[in-house]
């Protein structure tokens, strides 16, 4: 119990740490690797323990974005409260599509939420004057404030990140280890057997999807006020891809595992793009041989190893 | 345009969307249907045939009928043994679990995008057709004067746009032929029914997989190389027809021959005939929603078995 | 995998790097010769090198690097050579603004530049100026001169589509038709042009009759056409990405022998070669074009420099494979703004990040650009204020398979009144 509390703890303390020993470029890409780090954990949420494989978690980034993005703009909201206006969109849009979505399963569910998320991209384009269609707008520098912080500061961004970040990871941390997190697990493992057991799987999974949902709009939300810009090419496809990958290559179903997927595809992208023009080629090559050679994941290697108690 | 020959001109390129579209997702249907693993990488064949079929053409030179008909057959075939090369090298060894193999084929879609922009570069090249006659289409009319054909403005298809249509029938009865009456369709049959006591029966599953997953991608290829002389060949392409393929794999029920084939002709003409009631974007939009809801509705699709 | 061999394009991709290399490595010996032993001025160029605007990011490349190649062998900027960094940023926002802090924060860059794809400029603009780091974009959005975006934040290579929109306005409506049906892609820049065009034709008695927008996704067109009204005398296109070559032969094979007149932003056919099947239905139509592709008879000997340098042929060409079409009505942009960079620097007196203000001061005080080897495009005028410039803008017709300019615009007809007023907000 405790050796797990130390070690998230740790990564905490150590990532509050790194605010004062990384370079300016390395410290802001963490700021932003921490951002997506929690869509990810949002991600990991429905897949990694509930077993939901979703296409279309762009949607949720996406509406947590544009919910804040649009309090601003359109309703002249300050950022703390679009904020969260950004969140409530999240929920509302996670509610509509767990309610609809989870009439389905397994392929047909990954298909429904692909659409889902392809209908809110053009949504978004068809609602071009309000919008901006696939250009997006900026979020003015002066007006990310809040109390009086100024959130396009490099460390003020850092910390605010971290936070966002450091709630959220002890959030699943919590519910793994409650009782709701231990039915997802066993709807992920057997669903017919969990049900039978007596515990109401739909409405376990619908708590999965609003949570997955919401955490994954308050990263959107968050990368909008933090780095002050709101664009459609985040509803698109490939934003749906990347918490998959993220969360398969750090270990899927593992705490900390979307950080560590989020962090090791971004330094390879980052690292490899300066080497060779190839670098897509790359992170294809190195996604294959995961497959190949770490199934599990790189915290669920750790786990089936070294480490039996990783939550 | 009136209503009647706008409908009419809509229909009939959706039946053309279709034809290619049921090609490619015939592929999947069948590495779906009988090794049950998600190819992310399907469209990426798809591309790879187009992308051959400039290359053959592009070789070849001369009479653009030579250099198609050869791509006809190059460009499938050799997207078909380097999609073998990749079940036997990769997807094997994962053991075609289900959420490996997602992750492998997508590593497989960035390497073959990224040596395609790197060989075949970022442009999108045009192969052309072997013919192409735009043929003007009549309509008729009721007036005072009874009955009337006329030749309405902009009602029209092409010569090469039929032939595609055609193509398509062909392949389709030739591949329900093959997988009802061969040998091999047996074969694949019985592995897709269980493919645990097929192995039992001394079938030889792994090359099996092999030989259905070269077969799908090759389906995918051909697919491309009909459409390419209408659409350029680039290496973006791949991304439509997968989703597309997905889609109608799914509606129609996993591994059916004639729902896939029912599906992809609805979900092509779909996309036109509902193009004509709504602005562009508008049409898109509600054409993706109903796929989504006939799904929620529906979700062993509209050909599958209810699950018990 | 796909092991494909293509003998001339792998050459040129090796020749590419080649020289991508041997002018992005300072070449020390010139300018030891020259006296001078200082670090060179580092621009972070961040270009499409994959992602949907590949084909736009390979010429915006070899312009950028024939250009700094010229400007390094007549001695470099204020006696330092230039080092072009380039970065690929996928042409997506996200990565953009990463790279702009790549270039600050890890190499080093004095400056950024180059960027053409509109939401990946508006996505790395707020990072450009929260690093304080100037930032020249090449992109014909009218995102700059709106006043969205920041005072780092400068256009001053390439018209933006309003008023490139506007100037077109006069010559549809008197030579072509009055009643016009645009085509255009459903996003901002599509927008642009519908806005601004509809304004701008109405202002000449003329009206748009229908505006079919097409969805960004979408690669075939037919069954969008119908929706063209039969009362259509000009039919306006303007498309964008991989699938506009589809859109051009299916909208002659919807139209066979009765077309309308039809005027098209030469973007739809953009690094397209004019002699592919299918495209003949063009001949007699209407282009707008940024920069003639094809060397005209009255060719200004700055072109002809141009087009040497950088490698294209007379017909818009790689001198290597004339299949090969440049984006010659873009590419320009990316030259005209390096020598605009140039004029900053030596007027600022530009030393090191330290002067970063002073250049962004020096450059929002130039205004004439007169017509020279710096500006092979024409003469310009440049608005501080507003952060754009303003170009002549050509109509070419199709004539035996080539385009031949018809009618050039007066930097005039292009004005608008001032949006914004960059100079008084504060660095």
């Amino acid at each position: 119990m405790t050796r797990a509390l130390t070690l998230h703890l740790g990564l905490i303390a150590l990532l509050f740490a790194l605010q004062f020993a990384l370079p300016a470029y390395h410290h802001g890409n963490l700021a932003r690797i921490m951002v997506m780090a929690t869509f990810a954990m949002g991600y990991n949420i429905m897949f990694g323990y509930t077993g939901l494989l979703s296409l279309g978690h762009a949607m949720f980034f996406a509406a947590g974005m544009y919910g804040m993005g649009l309090a601003v703009t359109q309703l002249g909201m300050p950022v703390g409260p679009a904020f969260l206006m950004g969140i409530a969109a999240a929920f509302a849009l996670s509610l509509i599509v767990g309610l609809l979505a989870l009439r389905t399963i397994g392929v047909a569910f990954m298909i429904v939420t692909l659409m889902f998320s392809q209908t809110l991209f053009l949504t978004i384009l068809y609602f071009g004057v309000i919008t901006r269609g696939d250009e997006g707008f900026g979020i003015k520098q002066a007006s990310r404030q809040i109390m009086g912080l100024d959130l396009s500061d490099p460390t003020i961004r850092y910390f605010a990140a971290w936070l966002l970040f450091s709630i959220v990871l002890m959030g699943t941390l919590w519910l793994v280890r409650s009782p709701l997190g231990r039915v997802l697990i066993a709807i992920r493992e057997n669903e017919e057997r969990a049900k039978m057991l007596g515990y109401d799987t739909w409405r376990a999974k619908l708590s999965a999807v609003l949570m997955s949902g919401t955490v994954s709009g308050a990263a959107g939300a968050a990368y909008g006020v933090l780095f002050g810009y709101v664009g459609a090419s985040f509803a698109q496809v490939p934003y749906s891809i990347f918490p998959l990958l993220w969360v398969l290559l750090g270990g899927a179903g593992t705490v900390i595992g979307p950080l560590i997927g989020a962090l090791f595809m971004f330094y390879l992208i980052d690292l490899s793009s300066g080497v060779t023009d190839a670098y897509m080629l790359v992170v294809g090559v190195a996604l294959v041989l995961l497959t190949l050679f770490a199934p599990k994941g790189m915290m669920g290697m750790v786990r089936e190893r070294w480490l039996k108690w990783l939550p | 345009m009136e209503f009647g020959p706008h409908l009419m001109l809509a229909m009939l390129e959706g039946l053309v969307q279709a034809s290619v579209l049921t090609l490619t997702a015939l592929g999947l249907s069948l590495v779906f249907g009988v090794m049950r693993v998600v190819n992310v990488a399907h469209g990426e064949f798809f591309m790879l045939g187009a992308v051959l079929a400039w290359w053959v053409t592009t070789m070849l030179g001369g009479n653009p009928a030579i250099g198609f008909v050869v791509a006809l057959v190059v460009a499938p075939l050799l997207v078909g043994l380097m999609a073998a090369a990749a079940d036997w090298l990769v997807l094997r060894r994962v053991e075609y679990d289900p959420e490996r193999t997602i992750v492998a084929t997508i590593g497989l879609l960035y390497i073959i995008q990224q040596v395609t922009l790197m060989t075949y570069g970022p442009d999108a090249h045009p192969v052309t057709p072997p013919f192409n006659t735009r043929l003007a289409l009549p309509w008729y009319e009721f007036t005072d004067q009874g009955f009337q054909v006329y030749w309405p403005w902009g009602l029209s298809i092409t010569s090469y746009k039929l032939f595609v249509i055609a193509a398509a029938i062909v392949t389709c009865l030739g591949l329900w032929l093959l997988m009802a009456r061969s040998k091999i369709g047996l074969i694949l049959r019985a592995t897709q029914l269980d493919s645990e006591t097929a192995q039992a029966f001394g079938i030889p599953v792994e090359r099996v997989f092999a030989l259905v997953f070269g077969m799908g991608a090759a389906l995918a290829a051909l697919g491309a190389v009909l459409v390419v002389p209408i659409q350029q060949a680039h290496y973006l392409m791949g991304g439509d027809p997968l989703l597309l393929s997905f889609i109608v794999v799914i509606i129609g029920g996993l591994g059916s021959f004639r729902g896939t084939v029912v599906a992809a002709v609805l979900i092509g003409m779909s996309d036109g005939v509902i193009s004509v009631f709504f602005t562009p974007t508008l049409a898109k939009m509600l054409a993706t929603l109903l796929v989504a809801m006939v799904l929620v509705y529906r979700p062993q699709g509209l050909f599958g078995a209810k699950p018990a | 995998m796909a092991k494909k061999t293509f003998p001339t394009r792998r050459k040129i991709l090796t020749g590419m790097a080649a020289v991508g290399a041997a002018s992005a490595l300072p070449d020390v010996t010139r300018f030891a010769h020259a006296g001078s032993h200082s670090a060179p001025i580092k621009i972070g160029f961040q270009v499409h090198r994959t992602g949907i605007g590949a084909a736009y990011g390979r010429w915006y490349e070899r312009t950028t690097m024939a250009a700094t190649k010229v400007i390094n062998d007549a001695g470099g900027i204020n006696g330092r050579p230039v080092e072009i960094v380039a970065e690929d940023d996928g042409t997506d926002p996200k990565r953009g603004a990463e790279v702009l802090e790549k270039f600050a924060n890890q190499h080093g860059c004095d400056i950024a530049y180059g960027t053409l794809f509109s939401h990946v400029v508006i996505g790395s603009a707020p990072r450009a100026a929260e690093l304080k780091m100037p930032y020249f974009v090449v992109s014909e959005g009218h995102h700059v001169a709106s006043g969205m975006l920041n005072r780092y934040t400068l256009q001053p290579g390439i018209t933006d589509v309003k008023s490139q929109v506007q100037a077109m306005a006069p010559f549809v409506a008197s030579n072509l038709g009055k009643k016009v049906t645009m085509i255009f892609p459903d996003f901002a820049f599509g927008h642009n042009h519908r806005d601004f065009f509809s304004a701008a034709i109405e202002a000449q008695g003329g009206e748009v009759v229908a505006k079919l927008a097409i969805p960004p996704t979408e690669t075939s067109f037919t069954k969008y056409f119908p929706q063209i009204p039969r009362e259509t005398e000009v039919i306006y296109h303007v498309m964008v990405g991989p699938s506009v070559l589809t859109f051009v032969k299916e909208m002659g094979e919807f139209f066979g022998p009765s077309a309308p007149q039809i005027f098209g932003f030469i973007d739809s056919l953009e690094a397209v070669d004019f002699a592919t099947p299918g495209l003949e239905f063009l001949e007699g139509t209407h282009f707008w074009e940024g920069m003639p592709r094809y060397a005209q008879a009255d060719q200004t000997d700055y072109d002809k420099f141009y087009r040497a340098q950088v490698g294209v042929d007379n017909n818009g060409a790689s001198l290597d494979d004339p299949k090969d079409i440049s984006t010659y009505s873009h590419m320009f942009a990316c030259w005209e703004t390096l020598y605009v960079i140039k004029q900053g620097m030596e007027a600022a007196g530009y030393t090191g990040p330290q002067d970063r203000t002073k250049l962004i001061e020096a450059v929002e005080a130039i205004t004439d650009m007169p017509e020279s080897n710096e500006h092979p495009q024409g003469a310009k005028l440049f608005n501080g204020k507003t952060h754009q410039v303003f170009g002549p803008q050509h109509i070419s017709k199709v004539e035996g398979g080539k385009l031949v300019v018809q009618h050039t615009t007066s930097l005039e007809d292009g004005f608008y009144p001032d949006e914004v007023d960059y100079t008084t907000q504060s660095f």
